[in-house]
């Protein structure tokens, strides 16, 4: 007989049965996170679509504003473009273990992000139009709005990604790499969905 | 905290069943069997709620004029016995509860690829569901119908309608979270070795579920939040009078809500598929052709969605569209019904209650797809737009199919969830009942809307009182089926006659388990199963482990 301590089990999630073939199997938390990307980037398609058919069937009436500059928002589209490189950048600085040089990646994506973030209420304050306007102006400003609130998320991740991968005490590091790689792969695709809603609302 | 414990010496353990504790029932527990029946009885309990809203529906019918509740609470009536059938009943019971119970079971896994996620999707139900239906309570439910279609949503009272918003909401995230986690698993979640030509129907039945929930639902969710806006900031996104424009709503809803039937019904044709071939002890018939038809059913789900809106203005050539399109999925759904037959056809069929109801939805699906077909048709269409005929097509798609399948699933799979059989004689007074009391509520429905009764009104034309009458007498059969169902299921659970693993010889994988199965499915390796339906052998010559493939455990036979 010794005397060994008692493990805390879980019985729902069958703790006990360790020695029973619990098959390792492959980690699909960015495959789900993917998924879940696809099903966010159908809202948006729903915006779109509903703007391009207001578009097309719904002319604007006699006396309404609604006119769109081009110097901010292509200044915001660099700003996301340069900051999925940065992005990229740290994620490559992580893997080779350079964690210094990885959150110093991280903080300036983190700093492109917000300067889009500024830029974009710059653009709101300055716009002629507001919500209730007109039927333009509101799916305009339905649709950046919901991509900025991706944008706000996005960048709030970065900065818990940036924390938790601080040298003492964090937790992400090039052998748990998954919590960057799932910020990454999200503000890739807040960037992807930004030049599409360029394209569609700015520039069509 | 220390104890003293035998010393491990590689003899081993007694397998570690699943705790019996009824808590576990009302815990963020991560067991996706746990979170299956989670999910049926969740569901059940909100569709005895939707039937006595039915059951007020059809007491105010009984008579021509709104003598039974004032007109306004008849549309909040109506808008909450279609939310609370569709979103809190269907929707989550032929995904959410079959699909948790049995999907890991059948791609030989421990639990959902994310367990966590799952428990989070199922607990975004009761809230949301209690939510909706204390809009009733609190400041009026929604009144515009479960379309909420503009400007109707948007002139109604504004707090139920939010309210109405807000859960259909969640419930949306909750199945989206759901869609995720059934794709993951099926796709990756597989044990080594086993093909995806290889799984049992209800996989591909899900999958395909799954897809069309990940393509569709966000859109609903986009389209409700810019409906919350009209009604809430006075923008003009839906509403006429402010430049907006309501078919573009109708479209978006549409996106998601004509997929939505086959989110309801797609899973059913996948547990009808696993329930015929057990207890007509044959062979899936065309496993192959079953399997492209759900693929090609997602496909063109995705692309019918305006036949609801031939009446909308729809301009001709996307009536010509829509309408080839809606024809087309009758050859998939066709290919599937006479699949159906063909495993009927020559089978050893025992008419226990679970097959009896399989039966009951193959009569009432071919009739709700031959009026559908008939509504896909642009001329007939615009007669009967927005009559009962559209209502009796509906119901005898997701009651005459979905619900009749749900039924038919549990008498089958009862045993498995609880060690104990159902009574047989109960089982099959159920079944008349339901089925002799849903003909009588829904087919002279047919009648009424090609008479040109409306739906959605409290009052009607006094020329259709009797046929109103009858199909009310129909409504109460099926109120009154509902009680040997009940007294059934809560009887068996403590006194039922002892199932055994395996009461019906099935040799789909969750059956190759102890009932109730043990916290993770299989004490040793996950079996692998080749073929899951090679019924056919005689009964003496029947050897499970053969006609599986393989042993059922690596470790022992």
């Amino acid at each position: 007989m010794t005397t060994i301590p008692v493990k805390q089990t879980n019985p729902d999630h069958g703790d006990a049965v360790e020695s029973d073939n619990h098959e390792i199997h492959g980690d699909f938390r960015l495959f789900g996170l993917a998924t879940f990307l696809v099903a966010d980037g159908m809202t948006f398609a729903g915006f779109f679509a509903a703007y391009l058919t207001f578009k097309a069937v719904n002319p604007l009436p006699a006396g309404a504003v609604y006119e769109l500059e081009l110097p901010l928002p292509i200044l915001n589209t660099i700003l996301l473009l340069v900051s999925s490189a940065t992005f990229h950048r740290a994620g490559q600085a992580l893997h080779s273990g350079a964690m210094q040089r990885c959150r110093r990646w991280l903080l300036i994506t983190a700093a492109l992000g917000l300067a889009f973030l500024v830029s974009q209420m710059v653009e709101y304050f300055t716009l002629p139009f507001g919500l209730a306007d007109n039927l333009y102006a509101s799916t305009f400003y339905a649709a950046t709005g919901f991509h900025g609130l991706h944008v706000t998320l996005g960048a709030l991740m970065i900065l818990i990604v940036w924390w938790q991968a601080r040298s003492n005490g964090g937790r992400i590091n090039s052998s748990n790499a998954f919590p960057l790689e799932a910020a990454e792969l999200y503000w890739h695709f807040v960037d992807g969905i930004w030049v599409i809603l360029f394209v569609i609302l700015y520039l069509l | 905290m220390t104890i003293a414990l035998q010393p491990e010496t590689g003899t081993e353990r007694p397998p570690r069943l699943q705790p019996t504790g009824w808590l576990r029932y009302f815990s963020f527990s991560v067991d996706h069997k746990v979170i299956g029946l989670q999910y049926l009885v969740c569901g059940f309990l909100f569709y005895l709620i939707g039937g006595a809203l039915a059951g007020a529906i059809r007491t105010e019918l009984a008579s021509p004029v709104a003598d039974f509740m004032p007109r306004d609470v008849y549309n909040q009536v109506l808008t909450l016995h279609g939310t609370v059938m569709i979103f809190l009943w269907i929707v989550p019971v032929v995904n959410g509860a079959f699909g948790n119970y049995l999907i890991p079971f059948y791609v030989g896994a421990r639990d959902m690829a994310f367990p966590r996620l799952n428990a989070v999707a199922f607990w975004l139900i009761p809230p949301a569901g209690l939510l909706l239906i204390s809009s009733y309570f609190l400041t009026g439910a929604a009144q515009s119908g479960w379309t909420a279609y503009p400007p109707l949503s948007i002139t109604t009272p504004a707090t139920g309608q939010i309210i109405w918003i807000l859960s259909v909401l969640l419930l949306g995230g909750s199945s989206i979270f759901g869609g995720i986690n059934f794709i993951a698993t099926i796709l990756k979640l597989r044990r080594p070795g086993l093909k995806l030509m290889q799984l049992p129907m209800y996989c591909w039945a899900m999958l395909g579920t799954s897809i069309l929930v990940v393509l569709s639902t966000p859109v609903l969710a986009g389209t409700l939040v810019l409906l919350s806006f009209d009604i809430v900031a006075h923008t003009g996104f839906f509403n006429p009078t402010l430049g907006g424009n309501v078919v573009v709503y109708q479209h978006l809803f549409w996106f998601y809500s004509h997929p939505a039937v086959y989110i309801m019904v797609l899973p059913a044709f996948g547990l009808v598929s696993e329930i015929l071939p057990v207890h007509a002890r044959k062979p899936l018939f065309g496993y192959t052709t079953m399997v492209y038809s759900i693929m090609a059913i997602v496909g063109l789900g995705l692309i019918v969605w305006a036949h609801h809106m031939f009446t909308s203005g729809t301009p001709p050539w996307m009536r010509l569209f829509f309408t080839i399109a809606t024809a087309f999925i009758a050859v998939p759904t066709g290919i599937k019904f006479f699949n159906w037959l063909a495993t009927l056809w020559g089978g050893r069929i025992s008419l226990n209650s679970a097959m009896l109801f399989s039966c009951g939805f193959i009569v009432n699906f071919v009739l709700g797809g031959i009026t559908g077909v008939a509504l896909a048709q642009v001329p007939f269409d615009i007669h009967v737009h927005d009559t009962y005929f559209v209502v009796a097509h509906f119901h005898y798609i997701v009651f005459g199919g979905s619900v009749f399948v749900i039924f038919a699933s549990i008498y089958h799979w009862y045993p498995k969830f609880t060690g104990r059989m159902l009574n047989e004689h109960l089982g099959r007074l159920h079944f008349a009942l339901t089925f002799i009391g849903f003909n009588l509520c829904f087919g002279p429905q047919h009648w009424l809307g090609l008479n040109g009764m409306p739906r959605r009104v409290a009052e009607y034309d006094p020329q259709f009182t009797l046929i109103n009458q009858i199909s009310s007498v129909g409504a109460l059969l099926m109120a009154i089926s509902t009680l040997p169902f009940l007294w059934n299921v809560i009887q068996s659970a403590f006194a039922g006659q002892r199932a055994g693993d395996n009461p019906w010889n099935a040799l789909t994988p969750e059956w190759l388990t102890s009932s109730p199965p043990p916290v993770e499915n299989w004490v040793g390796e996950a079996p692998l199963v080749e073929e899951p339906y090679g019924f056919g052998i005689p009964a003496e010559a029947f050897d499970l482990a053969a006609a599986s493939g393989r042993d059922l455990w690596s470790s022992g036979k």
